[in-house]
């Protein structure tokens, strides 16, 4: 990776950092409503994997911890933001909320809501891309947790089957909602569960950007090639609860005390610090930088912004004015 | 016209719609080399290939969801669902995904997906394989819900399924492959909304869909026969959205409605029809209306209990009988 790159690269990982913990405001604020899922802690997952992939070909689909997901494939954190302000300006027109992040015109295919039920549909993405005989992957984050759905099972053999272009990242931030991993899960290493379908697999410290950047690269060569899906494990630690309503009573403090020293922003600046590619000042004025920016564009926009029509609720439901909904007379 | 099976109909309709568009795939449990439980898709495989004709693994909700995902980028996905039984384990797919993502992404994505599935009850298939599901789709905002009750529906509905960008899920009824019936030569697409007169009358509408269709016109010649009352046939194959206007009018015509369904009645066919009667034109009505329905009963294996729990002609014909008190 390039000085520039890795430079870009810090910035748009405290950006997500900033922007999630101004969502955790808004939400305080109650400017945001309904469920929200934080993603603080487990930045060098998505960064680091998306940064292998090819923001203008492949697709990305993930759960309803979506947000940094769709800003780095390339969302307007603007839009983002207005979605979870409810407006008509969002993402999703104010329809979905934080869960359900759309932006389809950049392929982030969405977030979704049940635990584990993007499996298929990333499989079923990287079929539609076989079938046209293209070169884009689709990318599929999910968390630990999901995996003890049977869409995981279900979705690995028919990949595996049929060789499809999908590439699994499993985010292990070690809980299902608030249940930790070995109370929950016969093998607690993810990545040796998916041998079972002869799909090969590998765990790498999720909060190191460059390792994680590294092991994508690997598993993306592999999908790209033709050879079928890959799963990559990344070991990582939300800082917040599972979603706004949970109270985090659940894990001791000395683990989260541990997990902190291996923050992925600060362990990646120090790393660009002691290269001598980056000054302490020059993180400060970055840091500074981007909470203007949250501030004074991000929030700006989604609190100025309108709301969707009331008018408008029945939209959506239905196709509009299909003709074959009338057996192909227009 | 030609006159052929009704499973002859969905192959004829799944043929033509392989062959125009390439995006449009076949997939379910033994569809492929075996060509389908009930033959409807016999011979697409050596045809089409297993690239488009595709054997999928006995995961229900893992390939319903597969082909959702596909459909998002283009692909037009007929799933087969071998028993509507087995709709249950693809509930999650079917309702959290298909039938809300066009809302919840503001109309970016859509879900253009076909779910075939026969329904209802055949001969002692026991509790686990008799399940009449239709009202449990149609209670489903965001997915369509068709049930043929001809051969010519179930082609000309399937035609348009495949082209409409909505999720429609097709009922279909398992002892009703071998009926014949005609069907034009010609391409045909049957709308996907609306209602049609099986049999006109003046007395009493009946209302039927799918098997319970014949039942009526069964019924409505035994009343002609017997008692004088001209009965109209209503055959709702359109569950969801309902034809509100086709009910109406026909009500207004015969002042007199009796819903059949093969189904349980709560929160069924029956009631909703009759909701939409109270709403549309209840002064119109002479008497109150009735529904006919199965008991309240997961069907049983023993064959007169089963033919107990599931209502038939006869049934449809006292309903009318004590209606007009003859």
């Amino acid at each position: 990776m390039k000085v520039a790159d890795k430079k870009r690269l810090l910035r748009e990982m405290l950006f997500a950092r900033r922007f999630e913990e101004r969502c955790y405001e808004a939400y305080v604020e109650r400017n945001i409503g309904g469920f929200l899922h934080l993603y603080p802690g487990e930045e060098a997952c998505a960064h680091g994997v998306l940064e292998a992939a090819d923001l203008d070909k492949d697709y990305v689909i993930t759960s309803y911890r979506d947000h940094v997901h769709a800003i780095k494939w390339g969302a307007d954190p603007r839009k983002v933001m207005a979605e979870l302000y409810a407006k008509e300006t969002g993402v999703s027109k104010g329809r979905g909320g934080s869960m359900h992040i759309f932006d389809v015109k950049n392929r982030f295919m969405g977030g979704y809501a049940l635990v584990g039920g993007p499996f298929p549909l990333a499989a079923g993405i990287a079929k539609a891309i076989q079938m046209k005989q293209g070169k884009e992957i689709c990318i599929c984050f999910l968390g630990d947790a999901a995996n003890n759905q049977g869409t995981f099972h279900e979705s690995l053999n028919m990949a595996k089957l049929w060789n499809l272009p999908v590439f699994y990242v499993c985010e292990n931030n070690l809980y299902g909602i608030g249940t930790r991993i070995d109370r929950s899960t016969a093998v607690v290493d993810q990545y040796k569960r998916v041998s079972a379908y002869n799909i090969p697999s590998a765990q790498e410290d999720g909060q190191d950007v460059e390792k994680v950047y590294k092991a994508a690269s690997k598993a993306i060569k592999h999908v790209r090639s033709g050879k079928g899906p890959y799963f990559l494990e990344l070991m990582t630690y939300r800082y917040r609860g599972h979603s706004m309503s949970d109270s985090n009573a659940y894990r001791a403090r000395a683990e989260e005390r541990m997990w902190s020293k291996r923050d992925p922003i600060i362990m990646f600046r120090d790393r660009l610090v002691e290269d001598g590619h980056l000054t302490k000042e020059e993180y400060t004025d970055m840091d500074t930088d981007i909470l203007d920016e949250i501030e004074n564009e991000v929030i700006a926009f989604a609190n100025e912004s309108p709301e969707p029509p009331v008018s408008e609720v029945e939209r959506y439901v239905l196709a509009e004015n299909d003709p074959w909904v009338r057996g192909g007379v227009q | 016209m030609t006159e052929i099976m009704f499973w002859e109909a969905v192959l004829r309709a799944h043929d033509e719609e392989l062959a125009n568009d390439p995006m449009v795939l076949v997939m379910g449990e033994d569809v492929g080399v075996v060509g389908g439980t009930y033959k409807a898709t016999l011979g697409l495989f050596d045809k089409y290939g297993e690239e488009r004709v595709i054997d999928t693994p006995i995961s229900e909700n893992g390939f319903t969801g597969l082909g959702i995902g596909a459909s998002f980028l283009g692909v037009r996905p007929i799933i087969e669902i071998m028993s509507v039984n087995f709709a249950w384990l693809a509930m999650d797919q079917i309702f959290n995904t298909a039938a809300k993502v066009r809302y919840m992404s503001g109309g970016q994505l859509e879900a253009p997906v076909v779910i075939r599935s026969p329904g209802g009850t055949a001969h002692q298939l026991g509790s686990q394989h008799s399940a009449r599901m239709e009202k449990v789709f149609m209670g489903i905002a965001g997915l369509r819900v068709v049930t043929p009750s001809s051969p010519r529906q179930a082609y000309g509905l399937l035609k348009s399924a495949v082209r409409c960008n909505d999720p429609v899920f097709i009922n279909e009824h398992e002892l009703m492959y071998n009926m014949k019936g005609e069907v034009p030569d010609e391409e045909y697409f049957h709308p996907l909304e609306g209602s049609e007169i099986a049999r006109p009358g003046r007395d009493v509408t009946l209302f039927g869909y799918n098997i319970s269709v014949h039942w009526c016109l069964q019924a409505a010649e035994l009343l002609s026969k017997h008692h004088g009352i001209e009965a109209e046939v209503i055959d709702l194959y359109a569950l969801s959205p309902l034809d509100r206007a086709g009910i109406r009018d026909s009500v207004s015509r015969t002042h007199r409605a009796v819903i059949v369904e093969e189904a349980e009645p709560m929160v069924g066919v029956g009631a909703e029809v009759m909701a939409i009667i109270n709403e549309e034109c209840f002064f119109e009505l002479d008497a109150a209306p009735v529904r006919v329905s199965a008991l309240n009963v997961p069907i049983p294996y023993n064959h007169a209990l089963e033919k107990a729990a599931l209502p038939d002609a006869n049934d449809v014909v006292e309903a009318v009988r004590t209606m007009f008190g003859v």
